[in-house]
Formats: structure tokens, sequence, C-alpha cells
């Protein structure tokens, strides 16, 4: 069980993060192990083992319910659930690895997915701008108030991405 | 050429600001060695054997003048007076300071450059042909294609943590002057039945411990889907390349893994989420772009110059420089020059800040102030007038520029090797100079006709050296500098990989081998063939037995080298 910090940026404001994250370690199974109380982003395998308690949990107790996907899931496997989750986490294990981002892009684009989408793991204010362009839009990072600034590092982008659907030859060529 | 935009000088602008703030970040001790190096990765900055090295992009090989006069200063200024162009048309330097990286990359956003993703797991410089939009065999001109492909790559968000570098080239023709089939994506201009441009599209190129040359993945790709075709391999590569080992994580082991069919038809699975989607190129677009290239202001000029004929006929030297370093241009009157930066007793590559202001003056005064680099560490220059072309020789020899070896085997291609880079076995420089010595007569070289002899201080192969005809690659025996031997390799439409011909040499004893090797051409060769051909002929058997001195032991050709 981790919190992710305590304080963590959304919607560009800095907010306190209400949500634990579900990790499995060591001897934990995906059926048995325990469900904290309190706003619960669980990981995909747990999703899968239990989904109907999880949705009972939210729909009975009132429990906000999140999913987080590790960097190898893959996101088609909780396309036709989306709606259940007011939450859906992508762990970063190393900054080195960039399959978050088009996990990312295609939870907005394909999967059509507008609830809160939160990066964390090992990601600081220097990944924050290219998080933000793939559709993030919350993110679980140390010192956040020295590091929103970073969102707007660039503040124009060649190409098309999840939060700009035009690329920008189409955007000058649409002004003009 | 391209002409930066408001938004292009902003975005290159932001990213300086960004970078030095980061840099600032590191030295106060905010941002760790470990986070900080994939962030100077991307801006081009190595921490290299005894300084940094920072890689300046070329887009495509295109400079003007002024631009290489600004390389010039900021290699005086931040350098000790000599740079090093690579083979993937950039130019390196040795010995920035870290701390004055970003004034560096400041200087650099004045003339409209920068040293983005010069380095570090996305998608790199894309390379091109030096002779773009001159040369006789082009289908249709590569640069805006490369331009369009440098704007989506420059900061694209989803793919900037690849498992791995990623290399793009574009080809203009059938002759494949930009090498595709050595890069992770390559891109040939080709038309189809009915005349329409498009692409063939070759995936899973590259060299260092694997080998591999690319296979087509697409016949024809109709230019509008450019883009989005590309965000579908890409995605595929980052979503499934290996990331547990940094030696299997380029996208040809992918390939390889899937096998080309497969893998092609994920990639059309991909592509039809995103195909005929809003990243489509309009032709608006393209000819917005395609207008920064339109041909210069060429003058009338009958084909043939009486003047350039009748200075060949009577200076034998400015003639053995013109047939080799002189290229036939689509404009009569106009030919292309290439300078070689492969003077004896010059690293391969490197040019002095006062070399570089010297050929920005003539690309000034001969040309249209446009210079290219080259794939071979040479530049060229792309239009020059042919009554121009004595006076521009004799400019040239002036500055050591005008050595006569363009594709003979004195222009190696060399890496930094050993006394740069921190990952060499060997010092391919001191090699390259020593094979320099050895075929300093010039007429004897001549007569060897083209041979590309490739060095690569370790398996990286920096250097290119499996696609030498001749090519040495620097391996450690008990800290002893050996060069492992291939033959047969080829570039570009001929692609192909050298194979080892035997145990590795001492470096000591390379020239001599090399000598040997050569000396067996000359035995067997017919009119008018050339070394890769002759080779191709009559196998390598009896070029192996010569590289160790005719059949015998290696020990023996010690012994013959030392006495
Ligand atoms: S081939 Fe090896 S030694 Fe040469 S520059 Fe590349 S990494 Fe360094």
């Amino acid at each position: 069980m981790a919190n992710l910090s305590t304080k963590l940026i959304r919607d560009r404001v800095i907010v306190e993060d209400t949500w634990q994250v579900l990790t499995l370690i060591a001897d934990d199974t995906p059926e048995t192990v325990g469900l904290p109380a309190g706003p619960l982003l669980v990981p995909l395998p747990v999703w899968q083992a239990r989904k109907s308690e999880l949705v009972r949990r939210k729909r009975e107790q009132g429990e906000p319910l999140g999913i987080w996907l590790d960097t190898q899931d893959d996101p088609a496997d909780i396309d036709a659930n989306l709606d259940d989750f007011s939450v859906v986490g992508v762990r970063f294990p190393l900054a080195s690895d960039g399959r978050g981002y088009s996990i990312a892009t295609l939870l907005r684009t394909r999967y059509g997915y507008r609830g809160e989408l939160r990066a964390f793991g090992s990601i600081g204010r220097d990944h924050l701008h290219y998080l933000w362009r793939v559709g993030f839009d919350s993110f679980a990072v140390k010192q956040p108030e020295l590091a929103i600034a970073s969102l707007d590092d660039f503040s124009e982008a060649y190409q098309a991405a999840a939060n700009q659907p035009l690329p920008l030859f189409l955007r000058r060529a649409l002004s003009a | 050429m391209y002409r930066y935009n408001d938004i292009d000088r902003l975005l290159v602008r932001q990213r300086v600001t960004q970078f030095r703030d980061q840099t600032r970040r590191h030295l106060a001790g905010e941002l760790s060695v470990d986070e900080f190096r994939p962030l100077r990765l991307q801006n081009g900055l190595y921490i290299q054997r005894h300084a940094p090295m920072l890689r300046l992009a070329i887009p495509y090989g295109l400079l003007s003048s002024k631009q290489l006069r600004t390389l010039a200063s900021v290699t005086r200024t931040f350098d000790r007076g000599s740079a090093h162009f690579s083979t993937r048309q950039n130019l390196q330097l040795n010995w920035p300071e870290l701390a004055r990286v970003p004034d560096i990359l400041e200087e650099l956003a004045n003339v409209e450059m920068h040293a983005i993703q010069t380095s570090g797991n996305c998608i790199r410089n894309i390379t091109t042909d030096p002779l773009a939009g001159v040369a006789l065999q082009e289908v249709s001109d590569p640069r805006p294609w490369a331009e369009i492909l440098r704007q989506w790559s420059t900061f694209h968000p989803e793919f900037a943590y690849l498992p791995r570098k990623f290399k793009i080239a574009v080809s203009g023709g059938p002759d494949d002057a930009a090498n595709v089939r050595i890069h992770d994506l390559g891109l040939q201009l080709v038309k189809n039945a009915e005349g329409e441009v498009g692409f063939r599209v070759w995936v899973g190129g590259g060299l260092g411990r694997t080998p591999i040359l690319a296979k087509v993945l697409r016949e024809f790709l109709p230019w509008p889907h450019l883009l989005t075709y590309f965000d579908a391999v890409l995605r595929l590569y980052n979503l499934h390349g290996r990331r547990d080992d940094m030696y299997k994580a380029r996208i040809k082991i992918l390939v390889q893994s899937l096998g080309i069919e497969e893998f092609a038809h994920q990639v059309e699975a991909e592509w039809a989420h995103l195909k005929d989607g809003p990243a489509t190129l309009t032709e608006a677009e393209v000819a917005r772009v395609a207008a920064h290239f339109a041909p210069p202001e060429y003058e009338t000029l009958p084909k043939l110059d009486a003047g350039f004929e009748s200075a060949k006929r009577h200076d034998a030297e400015f003639a053995a420089w013109a047939a080799r370093n002189v290229h036939e241009h689509r404009v009569p009157g106009y030919a292309a020059v290439t300078l070689s930066l492969k003077a004896t007793g010059h690293a391969p590559g490197d040019a002095t800040s006062e070399q570089m202001e010297i050929v920005a003056d003539l690309a000034e005064r001969f040309g249209f102030a446009e210079i290219r680099t080259t794939v071979q560490q040479n530049l060229v220059l792309p239009d020059i007038r042919k009554r121009d072309l004595f006076s521009l020789w004799q400019a040239a020899r002036a500055a050591g520029l005008a050595t006569p070896n363009v594709g003979l085997l004195t222009d190696i291609v060399a890496c930094p090797g050993g006394d740069y880079c921190s990952l060499a076995n060997a010092k391919s420089l001191p090699l390259a100079a020593a094979l320099q010595q050895r075929f300093s007569d010039r007429a004897q070289v001549a007569d060897l006709g083209e041979i590309k002899l490739n060095i690569s201080g370790c398996v990286n192969a920096c250097g290119h050296h499996h696609v030498g005809h001749i090519g040495l690659l620097g391996v450690d025996k008990q800290g002893e500098e050996h060069y492992q031997i291939t033959l047969g390799g080829a570039w570009g439409i001929e692609a192909a990989l050298g194979k080892v011909i035997g145990p590795a040499v001492l470096a000591e004893e390379v020239p001599q081998a090399i000598e040997w090797i050569v000396d067996n051409y000359r035995v067997y060769r017919r009119p008018h063939e050339r070394f890769i051909d002759t080779l191709k002929r009559i196998g390598t058997e009896s070029f192996r037995d010569a590289a160790y001195g005719n059949a015998e032991s290696g020990q023996d050709a010690k012994e013959i080298s030392n006495g």
C-alpha cells in the first residue's frame, strides 16, 4: 500500500490527494489482497479478478474506484469498463520507460476516456509537459509547487496529440 | 533552405530556456546525475572520456553560410577551434564546458539551429542525400519531406522515451544516396504506375552489435499518409520494442522477432485507426514547406564550359580533383563540389574554425550561400558554375580542402574513437592517419579507384564499418588494440554487410594488411572493375590469404611488418 504523495497537480492546480494506490507485494494475490477503505486505485489484475466485488463496493458503499495500469498493460483490457472508474492511473517504473505515453494517448484518443488520468512513479517536473500533451491531467510529482511551471515549458507544438487533436499545420491553415 | 517562422523560433528559444534551467538545477544539486542524463542527452550532450561532447544538429545536412560561420565561432569560443562532422551529418564539439552549453545553444538559436534530439532514445536527426535537389537521378526532392519529418519528430510527446535511439533517412531516388537500409526507418521517393509521388518504406536496418539491413515495410505509401503511418510504426515500437536489454532494443530486433510480414500486418492494424485523421498531410502544407527548397536563380549556361575543359587539360592536379570531387548537376553549366575533410594528417571529418569560415565564404562567393554535410564526413557546395571551378579549387586547395580523394581509399570514414569516446576499444584516428600516410601516393590511390574504408572504434559502429568495402572494427585483446577486418560491405542501393575475414590484426599491422588486400585487387581486377566488383566476382578467399601475409599465419605477418 502506498500513498501517492499528499499533494498532486490536478487540472493545473495543486490539490490534496485522497487516493491510495493498491500494489501487490510479496505474497499478495489479486484474489485475496485486502481492500482498504476510501478512494482506491487498484492494479489491473485485481480488477480482472474481482470486478463485481469492486463495482458493488463502489455502488453500495460509495467508495470511489480507480484503476492503475502498469507499463506493460494493454489499455484495451479496460476499454469496456472505463465508465466504472473515476481515476485511471499509469505507473512509470522508470523515467526512461515511455510506454505510458502511448498508453495515455490510446486511452484518450482511441478509447475515449474523459475522466482523471494520473501519471505516477518515476516522473519529475521535466516530464510534465509531454505527459500533459499525451492526455494526463493529474501528476503525482515531488515538489508540485515548483514542478507545476514546467507544464508550460513549451507554448506551442507541431504535432497532433491527445490534448490538441489538430497538428500545427492544420490549425495554421484554418486560422489563415 | 527552410527558414524559421515565429513558431519555429519560439520553440527553439523555449528549449534553450528549459535546458538552461535544467543545467542550473543539476549544477545546484537539485537534479541528480541520473535524472539529468536523459535530459542532457535529448540535447546532444554526452559526458565523455575527457570532457563533455556536444552534438549539434544539422537537419538533413543543410547549412547556410551564416550558420556555418556561427558554428565556426562557437567552435572557437567554446571549444578548441576544431570540430568533427559526424556520419549522421551533424557536428560534434569535443571540449565544451557543461555550464556554458546553454550559451552555446542560445548562439545556435540565433541562427535557427539547435541540438534537439541529437542523442538519447528518441527520434534523431533525419539524414538525406547531400546532393538533394541537384542530383540527376532524383524522383523528387527529399528535403521538404525531411523538414516535414523534422517538425513531426521535434518534441513529439509520445515518442521521447523510446526503447532505443531511432534514426530516419530519406532518399530522393533509386540510387539511395541516403543509405536508407542502415536506418530504423527509411524512405525512398518513388512514383507509382499513375505517376503519383510516394514512398517505399524500409524498416529495421541498423549496424552496431547486430547489423541488419532494412526490409521493405510498404512498397508504396502515398505521401499524404506519411505522418499517420509513421505514428503507427513508432507507437508499435514504443509499446512492444524490448526494454530489458539495450542491445536488443532497436526496432530491427522487434521486426526480426515478429518477422517482416507480421510486423507489417501490425503496423497496418494500428494505422487503420490513424489513417485519414487530422495528421494527414495536405497539399497546402507540402507546398508551404517545399517553397523553401525552390531552386535558386540559376543562370542559363552552356552545358560545357570551355575554360573548365581547358584548365583540366593544362593542369593535371586540377584534373585529378575534378575527376573525383566534382559531381554532375541537373542544371547545365553547373556542378556540385565536394570539399574533402580527409587531408593527410587530419582526422577524418574534422574542420577548424578557419576552414569553416573559408567554406562559408566560398559558398557565398561561388554558390548560393549553401553548404551540405555528408555521411562520408565531407562538405558539399551544391551549386557551382563550371566556369568558377578552377578559382574555387585554388581557394579550397589553399585551405587544405581540395584533397582529390572523394570515394577513394583515403576518403576514410572514422568515428572519433578512443581519443574522445569512452566506449571505444581502439583509437580510430591514429589508425586513419597511419592509413593515409601509407597511401600518400595520390596517383596510386587514384588508380585503385573507388574503395570505401570505414573505421569504428567499437561494436557500436559509428564509423559504419559493416558497410565499408573494407571495414575495420576496433577490438580489445588482452589490453592491446586490434582490428577486425571485414570485406564486401556496400552502401546505398547495393547495400551489403561485410564479412569478417579472420582473426583481428594488431593495430600497427593494419596498414600492411590493407596494402596486401589492395595489392591482391590489383592482381585480379579486370579493366575498369571496381574493388567491390572484383571482390564479388572472385570471392574473399584470396583477399583473406593476402591480408594475413599470403596465407601465412598471423604470427608471420607480424614478423614481416616488423621487419
Ligand atoms: S563506434 Fe564506438 S568508439 Fe566509435 S564513436 Fe561510436 S561508440 Fe565511440
